[in-house]
């Protein structure tokens, strides 16, 4: 009897134009050298790793180059051994376009491998100690966001019903985790024992879509045997891979709002993150290559790729057969959600699963935006089910009250809204602004916050220190009374007086009125 | 023409002018047969309000300083000059026609904005000032051809609407008008004394609806599934609408059968299936989360039902359109889906 509760999401996207086909025709092509390396200091999500190399510095294959800084943060080690040629801000795969720190890296050709930390027998380890082997070996979700794996394995005891391997790979076009189950099934089983050992999980499920039967037959027969594990392969819907959609889609429960998997027991992780993690443990190889998927109808030759962290993306594509003329654009991630590359030569970093080569323009792309009519399409697909059409409303009117009201942040940018709006309106383009203005307000006002803290806690203490003095004040005063009764006193001021007088001042300023000045 | 600045790059090929075309093209069955039962007069009144309604977007378009072809494209004013039309009795004269029209197209939808921001359903607010301004041409109904000695074709039909050749027309077309169902139930219920007596008071009844109006309203119905079928409309408005709608008439006719006709009566005569299908579906001016639909379809269907027994007029989709519309920002206030991972 099966241990699961298939079950749909909301909304979604069904028959979607896949052209999985165009790069699943050849095997994952072989690893190869480029010119140079660029590896941005941030891979994903959280802060920028911390170098621990200098320009100049001679490293070896997976040697450390930077480590983790902070919670969110994943350690950067070298793809090959060589030289390190830069440390500077360098233009990198993000939606923002903007520059970002990167090391640089000159091959120097050897491609000579430093010391390997792995573990003989990893299910006879201590859970503390493959955490450990992850945490160094900077693995972060292969999948899109690039969250740091070891952040999610870190589940300090708490109680995991479910490890579930997210194999959906929902996105048209990309096949680097079909084509990964294909080749090397029998890699990834091990890193599933490994994961269900560390986490001491009651059970596996491997989720996937109907459309890679070829991959879910070689995770069958890897998997044979392995008690309470199964594969469940379910019809092909977009987005059946964001890991709230998928959880649903296997287990029949949401992730309640704010909280995460583990919350109900679960352990998300995408299927090239497992194979990554049972490199890093039984090899001891650090995260530095990955698979890519290069594809598209500008893309001469569309197929996988391993490729290093930091190839630049030129470079991938002129290995890759090289494009067509006339691409209109390149683009990193898939269709649905990736982002339009500012020019090629940035790097492939960790989470960069496709380069989608497009050489036509959508012709409908061309029509006018009219506007919203409400037909409520997008709540229809939208599987966070949100009211997508009140959410454009708002951000227009730059509600940002509103928004939060209607959950402008539990919307996933998923595509599906955008996709079948009639009126043709960039929906999730508006969301991502009013999401990013937002965030940018709190800021200010999580500063503006911050200068009224300093501007009360300066007033305060100013009014302590005026206190203070006031009673330092009230002290000298007390003394100067009890010297007033003083005879010998008296008669100097008496004294005095009568000398200012003389000098034709009206009146002697009196010790009180003197010490009163501030 | 912009290109697109962020995901997704995938287009789905959606677009209004579709969504309109569709809706035009489930009521081309309604048009056969209306034209079939009662003459070619609803072609006429069709095309003139069609031609009207875009001179005066054109218009309105200049005015606003808005594109123009974009909009005069998009067929949504094609859509509200049919379902104007279709509210209308056949043979109404010419003006009729265009002021309704330009009160639709001018003072319900660009006035208030244009397409997508207009509160009331253009159509219906257009029908409901003719109803109140000129009640004689609207209560002028066209008998079923199968009714008349001489069927009316399409001179006939020109003549009357365009009133060429004087008052001829005018007798003409009394001798070729009768009361609608609702109207003779309505009028002859209290007269009669019952349901079956008013039933047999006139050839104007057929099998369950009325005589000839049964077959458009089975028109509207196939055309509605259409709809349905291919996803431009949910299911929501339409099954609470009717749901609503026939739960009133039979609760009441279970209660005195000899007041109250069946609910089949309600469901197939007047306006109540086009209401449901096109009209009440309009997405601009109708709730927008499902569970609001289903408050939005059913408070429609309720109000049709009191109007028709109780009101004033015989028949009342119109004024309970328009009613529900006011309702729509309450509804929509209270009734947002529950979004993933909230608790309800």
């Amino acid at each position: 009897m099966s241990l699961l509760h298939e079950q749909d999401f909301h909304g979604g996207l069904r028959g979607l134009p896949e052209h999985k086909e165009l790069s699943t025709g050849q095997p994952i092509g072989e690893l190869f050298m480029p010119s140079r390396l660029v590896l941005p200091l941030c891979q994903g999500v959280g802060a920028e790793a911390e170098p621990v190399v200098t320009v100049g510095e001679r490293v070896l294959k997976g040697q450390l180059l930077a480590q983790a800084k902070g919670s969110l943060s994943t350690a950067l080690h070298a793809p090959t051994s060589g030289q390190v040629s830069a440390i500077e801000p360098r233009l990198v795969p993000h939606p923002s376009g903007l520059p970002a720190r990167c090391i640089e890296l000159v091959p120097d050709g050897e491609d000579r491998w430093g010391e390997l930390p792995r573990l003989a027998d990893p299910l006879s380890s201590p859970p503390e100690v493959i955490q450990a082997v992850i945490v160094a070996a900077g693995l972060a979700g292969l999948g899109g966001a690039g969250f740091p794996t070891a952040v999610k394995l870190g589940v300090q005891g708490r109680p995991v019903k479910t490890l579930l391997i997210n194999a959906a790979e929902c996105e048209p076009y990309i096949t680097c985790d079909d084509m990964l189950m294909r080749e090397r099934a029998a890699a990834i089983a091990e890193g599933i024992q490994i994961l269900r050992h560390l986490l001491a999980a009651g059970q596996v499920v491997v989720a996937t879509e109907d459309n890679k039967p070829e991959a879910a037959a070689a995770m069958s027969r890897a998997l044979a045997g392995l008690p309470e594990c199964e594969i469940l392969s379910f019809p092909t819907a977009y987005p059946s891979g964001g890991e709230k959609q998928l959880i649903e889609l296997a287990l029949g429960k949401q992730v309640p709002y704010g909280g995460l998997p583990l919350d109900i027991g679960v352990v998300c992780l995408n299927v090239g993150t497992v194979y990554a993690v049972r490199q890093a443990v039984m090899a001891g190889e650090p995260l530095i290559s990955r698979i890519v998927t290069v594809t598209g109808d500008g893309a001469n030759s569309p197929g996988n790729y391993e490729v290093l962290i930091g190839t630049p993306v030129n470079e991938l594509v002129a290995h890759a057969g090289g494009a067509t003329d006339g691409v209109e654009r390149c683009i990193m991630g898939g269709p649905m959600m990736g982002f339009m590359l500012p020019n090629d030569r940035v790097p492939v970093i960790k989470t960069t699963n496709c380069v989608l080569l497009m050489q036509t323009e959508v012709p409908a792309v061309q029509q006018p935006t009219m506007p919203c009519i409400r037909c409520g399409a997008c709540a229809d697909v939208c599987p966070a089910s949100l009211l997508p059409q009140q959410l454009y409303w708002y951000a227009r009117a730059e509600n940002s009250e509103k928004l939060e009201h209607y959950q402008l942040f539990d919307c996933i940018e998923c595509g599906c809204c955008s996709y079948v709006c009639p009126s043709r309106i960039p929906l999730v383009q508006y969301y991502r602004a009013a999401k990013g203005e937002i965030v940018e307000q709190q800021a200010a006002r999580a500063a503006a916050d911050i200068a009224r803290q300093r501007t009360e806690f300066r007033a305060a203490r100013l009014a302590a220190e005026k206190q203070q003095r006031a009673e330092r004040v009230a002290k000298k005063k007390a003394a100067l009374k009890e010297q007033g009764s003083n005879p010998e006193a008296d008669a100097k001021k008496a004294k005095i007086a009568e000398a200012m007088k003389r000098v034709g001042k009206l009146e002697a300023p009196s010790a009180e009125s003197a010490d009163e000045q501030p | 023409m912009s290109k697109v600045a962020s995901s997704p790059y995938l287009d789905g090929g959606y677009s209004l002018r579709g969504v309109m075309l569709q809706v035009l093209l489930a009521l081309v069955p309604a048009y056969l047969v209306y034209v079939w039962q009662f003459g070619p007069g609803i072609l006429i009144t069709t095309l003139l309000a069609m031609t009207t309604g875009l001179a005066a977007e054109a218009l309105m378009l200049r005015v606003r300083q808005r594109p123009l072809w974009p909009f005069l494209s998009d067929g949504s004013v094609l859509v509200t000059a049919a379902l104007l039309t279709l509210a209308l009795p056949p043979l109404v004269p010419w003006w009729v026609v265009v002021i309704g029209t330009l009160f639709a197209v001018v003072v319900a939808k660009q006035l208030y904005g244009g397409l997508g921001y207009n509160p009331f359903n253009p159509a219906m607010a257009g029908y409901v000032v003719l109803l109140i301004s000129f009640p004689l041409e609207l209560t002028r109904w066209s008998a079923p051809q199968s009714l008349l000695a001489d069927p009316v074709g399409l001179v006939d039909s020109l003549n009357m609407i365009f009133g060429v050749g004087g008052t001829a027309p005018v007798l003409a077309l009394d001798a070729l008008t009768m009361a609608t169902p609702l109207d003779q139930m309505k009028v002859q219920i209290p007269l009669l004394g019952s349901v079956e007596a008013a039933l047999a008071s006139s050839p104007v009844f057929g099998a369950i609806g009325g005589q000839g109006g049964e077959w458009v309203v089975g028109a509207y119905l196939l055309g509605g599934l259409y709809l349905l079928w291919r996803r431009v409309i949910n299911w929501h408005i339409p099954v609470a609408l009717l749901v609503g709608l026939g739960l009133m008439a039979g609760l009441f006719h279970l209660l005195d059968a000899a007041r109250y006709p069946d609910p089949l009566f309600h469901l197939f005569s007047g306006a109540a299936m086009i209401g449901a299908f096109f009209i009440a579906t309009d997405p601009v001016s109708a709730a927008t989360s499902n569970r609001g639909r289903l408050i939005y379809g059913a408070g429609i269907g309720v109000m049709i039902y009191l109007i028709r027994t109780w009101g004033g007029y015989p028949d009342g989709v119109a004024f309970a359109v328009l009613l529900m519309n006011m309702l729509v920002p309450l509804i929509d206030y209270y009734t947002p889906p529950r979004v993933y991972g909230h608790s309800s």
